[in-house]
């Protein structure tokens, strides 16, 4: 009996065992490809928010503290900041907007250092495919070029505002556009620790 | 039974799709389009050759009273290894796939596999059986994948084919689509069956 126990453990904690061998080799071969990978992917979303630059905004960065989450942890912020010969051009930071159809919707914004926004990008969503997700299509995303709290009302058309919802889908719209008003807001109350922070070169 | 025979019953015979119904989860919801069903397939053949090969070398160590558990580690080893592959060298595929890579684990046709045929046969039949499983269920996928795209976005793998005046058909994107189209074609494929016998 307890030498048949003993043959059951064995045999497991031998499985598992090799199962974490296997595992820990694996994930320090592909460590480095897949930090590549989110690298490059967080630079194709930054050079499609910002105005051009030559630094790598990837690695000049602000991070500033924005409210706290439902457990009481202070939610981060982490703004990149894009340089044309030293000149600050612009800064991008993610901001998520927990109100769409399906889970969160995470936009990165494009924001110049006159309050304008410069572009907005969808980075992730669970939308519905065909109806909500139109907020990916850069027809849509092309409407929060140039607009900033001052020049434009930041709601969708159905409840007053400016931007278009898409017929059987308002949701997924009003929860992007309320992201990006946020964030706008929360830009102008910090802009000057985004833009000085951490010092001109 | 000859190696032919044990791959190909895998792809039409006992094909684990049209056939026995298993693996519904992943195949109902990662069809949206033909290359996701590819690329899904692709991930699951994959698993299951490994841990057919693996059950089937351990088959006579494993004792029979936790057998499970051991399958279960094996497989959750693959699908990991399967993961970890994938967002470091196929991002755009990791990514529209997300979350149902790591419900590879519970996708029964390969529990299935493991217990039925691997833990009781040699390693090269095990491995053909799960090549053979793994390509029949590739194939539903695809097929399924693409008639939805078709319909649902008038492209198969990204070409495509109505034109650009065609107003596609929501419905077959969304998740009912998806059990309508697998629902027509078992009904197609039985009837064709019943005429052949």
């Amino acid at each position: 009996m307890l030498k048949d126990m003993s043959r059951l453990l064995i045999t497991l904690t031998l499985i598992a065992a090799s199962a974490g061998l296997i595992l820990s080799l694996v994930e320090s071969a592909t460590r480095e490809p897949i930090k590549e990978q989110r690298r490059l992917q967080m630079l194709k979303a930054l050079s499609a928010v910002l105005p051009e630059f030559d630094n790598s905004p990837d690695t000049d960065i602000v991070t500033l503290e924005n409210g706290v989450d439902k457990k009481g942890k202070p939610v981060l912020v982490t703004f990149y900041r894009a340089r044309k010969e030293q000149q600050l051009v612009g800064s991008a930071f993610k901001m998520i907007a927990p109100d769409g159809y399906s889970g969160n919707i995470e936009v990165m914004i494009g924001i110049r250092p006159d309050e304008v926004v410069n572009a907005i990008e969808i980075l992730t969503h669970a939308e519905t495919p065909g109806l909500g997700d139109k907020i990916t299509f850069s027809s849509w995303k092309d409407l929060f070029k140039n607009k900033s709290l001052t020049n434009a009302d930041w709601r969708v058309k159905k409840d007053g505002g400016e931007f278009d919802q898409f017929s059987g889908a308002t949701i997924s719209p009003r929860a992007v556009v309320g992201a990006v008003q946020k964030g706008l807001e929360f830009f102008r109350e910090n802009k000057t620790k985004i833009l000085a922070e951490g010092g001109q070169p | 039974m000859s190696l032919v025979k044990t791959f190909t019953k895998g792809i039409w015979k006992e094909n684990a799709v049209f056939k026995l119904l298993l693996g519904m989860c992943p195949l109902l919801a990662v069809t949206t389009s033909a290359e996701n069903g590819l690329g899904m397939g692709a991930a699951s053949t994959f698993v299951l050759v490994c841990s057919n090969i693996v059950v089937a070398i351990l088959r006579k160590l494993i004792p029979s009273k936790v057998r499970i558990p051991a399958f279960i580690i094996i497989i959750a080893t693959f699908v990991t290894v399967v993961q970890l592959c994938m967002e470091a060298w196929v991002y755009g595929l990791y990514q529209a796939l997300g979350i149902f890579i790591p419900l590879i684990v519970v996708n029964c046709l390969i529990l299935g596999r493991a217990e039925a045929f691997a833990s009781k046969r040699p390693v090269l039949d095990a491995a053909v059986d799960g090549l053979g499983m793994g390509l029949g269920f590739t194939l539903a996928l695809f097929i399924l994948g693409s008639v939805r795209e078709l319909f649902g976005s008038g492209a198969i793998l990204g070409f495509s084919i109505f034109g650009a005046s065609y107003q596609p058909m929501l419905l077959m994107i969304l998740p009912p689509g998806a059990f309508i189209t697998l629902g027509l074609l078992l009904a197609g494929m039985n009837k064709f069956e019943a005429r052949n016998s």
